[in-house]
């Protein structure tokens, strides 16, 4: 897939100054560039983004955001030095390079850019971050049903501050020993679906009072006489309601521990919320990668290439974009030495282009396969609702054409360890398209990828075990040793015995079980 | 839009995230360390501080997949050959399907070793942490040394080097004022009068009287004068201090091979690195010997060859003069270091014995001998032979003299003997239990 696009004679009446020449830049020539990349992300492309805030940052700065999963502040943990002692050695070893921006869903928009970036480089990034992902942060609904941009700094300071002073006043270790095991159930601790809304009073006592009329209206003195029921019955309607007491069961444990758990300390429960909030801040961003990536990236081409037709960056900085979008967008096959899985980018920015062209030139097979936007004219428009109202997997599921699949040769192979050899079982033909389609977005499904852990049972006024169960799909079950030590963690906030039951859902049959004993080291 | 400009924020925001993180992986990364000390040349230490921490205590465990359990589905880009229905042996070792990426079987393995740098600071801290000096608290308290100095007001007399001039000046000015003297400016423009008057003027003389008037009270009252004079004080103050010298005595005879030799400076190097880095009060004396004992300065004593036969008696009496002239065992704590391989004159054990027990080890707080031996150790199934030094010391160490006594052959082993020598009391009679 070549992405050098035959460009179109430079427009003479277009023809403006060149926003900067040479690698040098000012903080004149970002105000310029930022407002020229306006000029084609608002009007040509009709994007709509928070205010953009572009802070210039040092390789170490870059580091430390690195380190804090990319957050200006963040709470203090062992982790953090760890990741950052990492991400140190392997840049100054030269394995790494690093980002050239990071940016922050925030209201106003942090694009941090680094100060070694030239000027070629602050143009990419400031379309890419600033304009690309500021308007898919903006419009996506997954941002916009779960995270607070207005909020979050804030809110991330309150926790910084707040760790803080339960260390001063409970010890470091203390801290240390929750925030890891809040931290092990990370994954585990975002909703996955909004909740229903709690009723208050006035409305409960409205259907209460709906419901005794409506038994006044249907009253049937005959009902009285029927004999009572047995007592097997209403044991398990005591679990029932015991279950929906707890709102069991529950996929969202770092959720059930804050509410539930007995045993922990005020404090303590604050610390799970903290953990399990920033975990839901981030959940949106794990289901959008290839589409964050590819919106930003689709961006940055666009507007890179206005600015070059129009004669605002010179033929050496459009070469030295090239170079590096390029670079970006590589996807090494899967024989490929240095292949490591797909490359978000590269498949998000070939859909973006499969979709343009299919909205402004389609073929009769796109004419099929989407009736809905084949031939409409309007790209960006299609782009636009795509970008707003999908997340990765639905967004394959319902994008990804069989000329995109021919063009990237996808293939799904099937690995059964109960046969002896791996088996094809589609690859991009006429036999193929939907079944490839489907399993390739079920790739990016989260819920699909993390295991399926739920809170199943606890009898909370006998021996308070904790009752997990993993679905195990497909027969997959977790990897033991971390599953071990997460679920001591699990155990230790819990106070009292966890066990985790393997169960495959089609038959219910119990594959493993791990259980875990609480120490004493929180109480 | 705004454009912020974060490259003055102070630096090392992850430094509370680092601190932490180094006091989780304390343990294993002073294991790590003391492991990289052992076959690392020691002028080295501390310059590269590369630690390989095993991952187990910096785990971060999270509930995952097992790769290679139940039906796994991968999705590959740049089929070439294959159609649907076909089958693929399966890639050797490895229990999932080839290429999945991160389902793989690195998965559980790839973060077995954790490398990460630290400074030299960090490094030498966990290096040398336990180790003391014996009993240095003994004269700690009982020797209380009248050093340093420190600002106390000024003073009329002093050195010129310590001459404090702006109080002088200040000093000068408020004399020269409450004396009326003259100023240069007020002389000038009495002599441009003087000038202009024609010769023979009748206020020529008036005006020459008053000129000469000024002049004459100028010359009288000096511009500086040594009452104006102030130096800045200085007052010495007792300070506690513990003093302590470490005698490091150094075999460097023919019998000494290049090995033995390499084996000893070793550890005199880990000893400088140690007092110079955990003490700044001590110093250290070099003495080396053959048959004949010269006290060195450090750069002949790491560097320099030479060669001879053995007199140990020769560095002991080197030893006792150095201290007899300046190091009174009553203000210092005394140390001595001896490394030799063992050889001596037959005839000098009786004399070193002599010397050690009533002079040197009365003096001494701590007195460790160091044998260095061959490469390859004593050969399985003979019995260790002792040798005349060793003889001799170990009678004095059996009678109660503070004496420990280490044999060295490999330069791995330097490391652990060294910390036997010097590590914290506790730590030694476990070592040597």
């Amino acid at each position: 897939m070549t992405l050098v696009k035959a460009r179109t004679p430079q427009i003479i009446a277009g023809n403006q100054k060149p926003l900067f020449t040479g690698n040098d830049w000012d903080f004149d020539t970002i105000r310029r560039i930022h407002d020229a990349c306006e000029a084609v992300a608002g009007p040509q492309l009709g994007l709509s983004w928070y205010p953009n805030q572009i802070e210039i940052i040092t390789a170490e700065q870059m580091l430390d955001a690195y380190a804090s999963i990319g957050m200006p502040l963040f709470y203090k943990h062992w982790s953090f030095g760890k990741h950052f002692a990492q991400h140190e050695a392997g840049y100054r070893r030269g394995l790494m390079g690093l980002a050239y921006e990071i940016v922050i869903n925030s209201d106003p928009c942090i694009s941090y850019v680094m100060e070694e970036n030239t000027a070629t480089m602050q143009t990419l990034v400031i379309a890419h971050a600033a304009f690309g992902h500021n308007h898919f942060f903006k419009n996506n609904y997954l941002f916009r049903q779960w995270t607070d941009a207005e909020g979050i700094l804030d809110y991330l300071d309150f926790a910084k501050g707040f760790i803080a002073r339960c260390e001063e006043r409970y010890g470091h270790q203390a801290v240390e020993q929750v925030l890891d095991a809040a931290h092990a159930l990370m994954s585990q601790g975002v909703h996955r679906y909004p909740r229903k809304k709690r009723p208050d009073l006035a409305s409960e006592q409205r259907r209460e009072r709906e419901r005794i009329e409506h038994g006044e209206q249907i009253y049937n003195d005959l009902w009285r006489t029927l004999p009572q029921k047995t007592g097997a019955v209403r044991s398990d309607l005591a679990a029932e309601r015991r279950k929906a007491l707890l709102e069991l069961p529950q996929e969202n444990i770092l959720y059930f521990l804050e509410k539930v758990a007995p045993r922990l300390r005020p404090w303590q429960r604050e610390i799970l919320r903290i953990v399990r909030l920033v975990a839901q801040y981030f959940y949106p961003q794990r289901q959008t990668k290839v589409m964050n990536e590819g919106c930003a990236t689709y961006c940055h081409y666009r507007i890179m290439n206005a600015l070059s037709e129009s004669g605002q960056i010179t033929e050496a900085a459009y070469l030295e974009f090239l170079q590096s979008h390029t670079n970006v967008i590589r996807q090494p096959n899967y024989d490929d030495r240095s292949y490591g899985g797909h490359n978000p980018y590269a498949i998000g920015f070939a859909m973006m282009q499969d979709i343009a062209r299919i909205a402004e030139q389609p073929t009769e097979e796109d004419r099929a396969w989407f009736p809905d936007i084949a031939g409409v004219g309007d790209a960006m428009a299609v782009l636009r609702d795509c970008w707003e109202n999908y997340r990765d997997e639905s967004f394959i599921q319902q994008f990804l054409s069989p000329k995109l699949m021919r063009d990237l040769r996808l293939f799904h192979v099937v690995d059964d360890p109960e046969e002896p050899e791996l088996r094809v079982e589609a690859i991009h033909d006429e036999r193929g398209y939907r079944k490839l389609r489907r399993s390739f977005a079920r790739q990016y499904d989260v819920a699909w990828l993390d295991p399926d852990i739920e809170v199943v049972d606890v009898d909370l006024e006998g021996d308070r075990r904790l009752i997990l169960h993993h679905k195990a799909i497909n027969r997959i079950t977790l990897q033991k040793d971390d599953a071990k030590r997460v679920l001591q963690h699990l155990a230790d906030l819990w106070g009292y015995d966890v066990v985790l039951k393997e169960v495959e859902p089609a038959t219910g049959a119990v594959l493993g079980e791990i259980t875990a004993s609480a120490r004493p080291i929180f109480f | 839009m705004h454009i912020v400009d974060r490259r003055l924020n102070p630096g090392g925001k992850s430094l509370p995230n680092r601190q932490r993180f180094l006091r989780r992986v304390k343990d294993v990364a002073q294991r790590a360390v003391r492991e990289s000390a052992r076959e690392k040349d020691i002028k080295d230490l501390g310059k590269d501080g590369r630690v390989t921490v095993p991952v187990d205590g910096v785990r971060e465990p999270r509930f995952s997949r097992q790769p290679g359990t139940g039906l796994q589905d991968h999705i590959l880009p740049g089929n070439k050959t294959y159609v649907e229905g076909d089958t693929i042996e399966r890639p050797p070792g490895s229990g999932g399907g080839r290429g999945s990426g991160e389902g793989g079987e690195g998965g559980e393995n790839s973060e077995d070793a954790f490398r990460f740098v630290l400074t030299r600071e960090e490094f030498l801290e966990l290096f040398l942490e336990d180790l003391e000096l014996p009993d240095l608290a003994k004269r700690r308290l009982a020797v209380v040394e009248t050093e340093g100095l420190r600002r106390a007001g000024y003073t009329v007399t002093g050195s010129p080097a310590n001459l404090a001039l702006t109080r002088t000046l200040r000093n000068s000015m408020s004399r020269r004022i409450a004396l009326k003297r003259p100023k240069p400016d007020e002389v000038a423009a009495l002599e441009a009068r003087l000038d202009a008057l024609a010769e023979g003027h009748p206020e020529r003389p008036d005006l020459e009287q008053a000129l000469f008037r000024l002049r004459e009270r100028a010359k009288r009252i000096p511009y500086v004068d040594p009452i104006d004079l102030r130096f800045r004080r200085f007052e010495p103050y007792p300070r506690p201090i513990a003093q302590a010298v470490m005698f490091c005595l150094m075999d460097v005879s023919g019998s000494m091979t290049e090995h033995m030799k390499d084996l000893a400076k070793r550890f005199y190097i880990l000893l400088h690195i140690f007092l110079t880095r955990r003490y700044r009060h001590v110093e250290i004396v070099f003495i080396r010997h053959t048959d004949r004992a010269t006290e060195v300065d450090e750069e002949t004593f790491f560097g320099s060859r030479e060669t001879g036969g053995t007199l140990v008696s020769s560095a002991l009496v080197e030893m006792k003069r150095v201290i007899a002239e300046r190091y009174d065992p009553n203000d210092w704590n005394i140390y001595a270091a001896q490394a030799s391989d063992g050889d001596n004159v037959s005839s000098d054990g009786p004399t070193s014995t002599e010397l050690l027990r009533s002079h040197i080890l009365p003096a001494c707080q701590h007195f460790a001998y160091l044998e260095v031996g061959d490469e390859n150790g004593p050969r399985a199934g003979f019995v260790e032979h002792r040798t005349t030094l060793w003889r001799t010391y170990e009678a004095i160490a059996k009678a109660g003299g503070p004496i420990a006594m280490r044999k060295v052959n490999h330069r791995r082993e330097i490391y652990p003997v060294f910390r036997e020598l010097f590590g914290r009391k506790e730590g030694r009679a476990e070592a040597e239990a």
